[in-house]
This record gives structure tokens, C-alpha cells and sequence, in this order.
């Protein structure tokens, strides 16, 4: 049991480890030299923001792709030049689409991204609010006759009960 | 609890399911890798680029208008690009007008080589030997053709090798679409 219990510590600790030293960046930045540290963490920022086209789920930091490459020299000229955050973002929407930036915009397809939660919450909410309610309308009324049925059966019933517990002491 | 509102407590559900099982199943046959271009509707980009054969020789975007054509992007490290070429060449001895882009190749030689050997397809040979080009296209891979209308205009883009079923599709269907149009406006100023 403490065996077990260790092994799981060690795996969460590792886990723990592996994403804290993220964001690592899977290919050699070496090349990318920056004069001032403000472009360079504008460089950086924007290759983790960047998806690549080719290979889908990498950002172009990450890929080793050749497109990768190709978008990551043509972000560090830009940033050289001293384009600002949106002009590169811009530029590579103008040319690659929406795909490559993994902030996706808010327009009218992408909405549903943003408001679909909210609304299943709330369907899901109605749906018990009504049901609750359905619940509370279905207590009937009794009818007279029902009323003195229901009191004769309790009378009854405590009758037993008292029989009962006489018996027994 | 009335009969109708029972019959959409049933029914609702299903729907939903049908609904999400149809979604998913688009899913499936849907190719997550064929990405829409950006470009569509819009003006080629600008550039300068080299010619394949002639280094010294420059075209620009000028030369994509006139008429109805393909701008097809290749090179000689990519297996589909010589599985379509057999085709690219049918095409262009049926009239079609092509212009190939060569997209950042291992030299110059290997390019010429391959369409000595193979033929040459193209009206018109462009070398982009660091992808710029191919960049502003928005190009992620090769080989990718674009349709361009006579004025210049980028009007769709096809992922992957162009073959018979291809070019009976959509992309053919657009650019004899296209022709037509052509065709026809030509006509109209010839009388």
C-alpha cells in the first residue's frame, strides 16, 4: 500500500515537474538574436501564439517543419523591423488564415466556441428548474371522502401500535 | 402532463442525437489537413521571383492575368508532385494554362532535370528558392494548385495532387466555369 502510494507520488511530482518547465520551445531559438529584450520577448510570444499550418497541432515554435522555420524567420524580421504584436498577427491571418493563430477571433462562426457552454448550462438549469416545478404541481388535493378514508387508516394504525407496545412491556 | 409536451419530451432528445451523430459524421470524411485559403477572392499577391531556366530573367504578379489559368506549386522532393505531373502535362496539351511555381527545391539543376525528363507543363516557370513567394501565397505544402480568374484574382485553391477525379470536381468544374465567362466576354469584343 505505501509501495503504491509512493509511485503515485513520484508520477504526480514528475508530472508536476514536466509542466512547469513548459514552455519549452522544442527547436534551437540559438539563431534569433535580439538587440533589445522587448523584441525578443515579443519573438517569442508570438511563436508560441502562431499554429503551424503543416503540422496542425504545433505552434511554430515547436515544429522542426520547414514552414515552421520559414514562419518563424519571417516573424523575427518583422519584429526586427519593429512591427508590433497585431502587425504579425495580421500578416500571417492575411496569408494563412485564421488556423494559424491560436487565438481564434470572435465573429459569428467562432461564437459558438465562446456562448455554446454557457448555453448548455443553461438548457441543463432549465430543464431542472421545470422539472422541480413539475414536481411541486403534481401534489393532489384530497377529495372529503378521501380525508376521512386517510384518518380512519391512521387511527387505525396507531390502534395497532399501542397494541403492539402494550404486548411487549 | 399533456400529450403533445410528452411527445417533445421523446422526441427532443433524438433530435439532438440525430443532429450531433450527423455533425460527427462529417467529421469523419472531412480532411482536417485541406485548409481553406485565405486568399480566396482576393487580388495574387505582389512578388519579384527568378525564372527557372533564365536566373537573370524576373516575373512578377503581372503575368498571373489574361486569362483563365492554374498556378501549380511543386518540387522534385515531393512524391505527389511527380504522382500529378503525368496529369499537369494532359492538362496543359489540352489548352489549360499553368504556371508552376517551384517552392524552395534542393538546386536549380534538379529542377530543370525533372522537367527535362518529365516535361514541362508550365507556360511559365517561376523559381522561388526560399519560399517567399509561396509565403505570400499562403502556401503550407506542396503540391498545392491555385485557380486564378483573368483578372488577376484568386478564385480557389486545391490541396494535394490534381488527377482525373480532381479535375472533374471542383476545380475543374470552376475553372471550365471560368473559360466559359472568358470565352465568352472575348467574343463580345471581337464583334
Amino acid at each position: 500500500m505505501m509501495g503504491l502510494f509512493r509511485a503515485l507520488l513520484s508520477f504526480a511530482l514528475v508530472l508536476t515537474a514536466l509542466v512547469l518547465v513548459a514552455p519549452s520551445h522544442g527547436q534551437n531559438l540559438e539563431a534569433y538574436q535580439f538587440d533589445e529584450p522587448a523584441q525578443e520577448a515579443l519573438f517569442k510570444e508570438l511563436i508560441d501564439e502562431l499554429r503551424c499550418p503543416k503540422c496542425q497541432n504545433q505552434s511554430i515554435a515547436d515544429s522542426n517543419a520547414e514552414l515552421a522555420r520559414d514562419l518563424r524567420d519571417r516573424t523575427y524580421f518583422m519584429v526586427k523591423e519593429g512591427a508590433t504584436k497585431q502587425e504579425v498577427i495580421d500578416f500571417m491571418v492575411a496569408r494563412y488564415g485564421d488556423f494559424v493563430h491560436y487565438q481564434p477571433p470572435l465573429t459569428f462562426v467562432t461564437s459558438i466556441l465562446w456562448w455554446g457552454p454557457i448555453a448548455v448550462l443553461a438548457i441543463g438549469g432549465l430543464v431542472i428548474l421545470f422539472r422541480v416545478r413539475q414536481q411541486r404541481s403534481t401534489e393532489v388535493e384530497l377529495s372529503d371522502d378521501e380525508r376521512v378514508q386517510l384518518a380512519t387508516l391512521r387511527s387505525e394504525a396507531t390502534a395497532r401500535d399501542e397494541e403492539k407496545e402494550g404486548k411487549e412491556s | 402532463m399533456s400529450k403533445g409536451w410528452r411527445w417533445a419530451v421523446l422526441l427532443l432528445p433524438l433530435l439532438a442525437f440525430i443532429v450531433l451523430v450527423g455533425f460527427l459524421l462529417r467529421g469523419l470524411f472531412s480532411d482536417p489537413t485541406e485548409l481553406s485559403s485565405a486568399l480566396v477572392g482576393k487580388p495574387v499577391p505582389q512578388f519579384s521571383v527568378p525564372d527557372l531556366y533564365q536566373p537573370e530573367q524576373q516575373h512578377t504578379q503581372a503575368i498571373l492575368q489574361g486569362q483563365p489559368m492554374l498556378l501549380n506549386v511543386w518540387a522534385t522532393w515531393c512524391p505527389t508532385c511527380r504522382a500529378e505531373h503525368a496529369y499537369l502535362n494532359k492538362l496543359a496539351a489540352e489548352g489549360v494554362a499553368i504556371v508552376g511555381l517551384n517552392y524552395k527545391d534542393d538546386s536549380r539543376d534538379k529542377a530543370v532535370n525533372w522537367l527535362n525528363t518529365l516535361g514541362d507543363p508550365y507556360t511559365v516557370n517561376l523559381f522561388d528558392a526560399n519560399g517567399s513567394v509561396a509565403l505570400e501565397f499562403g502556401v503550407y505544402g506542396a503540391p498545392e494548385t491555385f485557380l486564378i480568374d483573368a483578372q488577376g484574382q484568386i478564385r480557389y485553391r486545391h490541396v494535394g495532387d490534381v488527377n482525373e477525379r480532381v479535375w472533374r470536381g471542383e476545380l475543374g468544374e470552376r475553372y471550365r466555369s471560368l473559360m466559359q465567362e472568358f470565352n465568352a466576354t472575348a467574343e463580345g469584343t471581337d464583334s
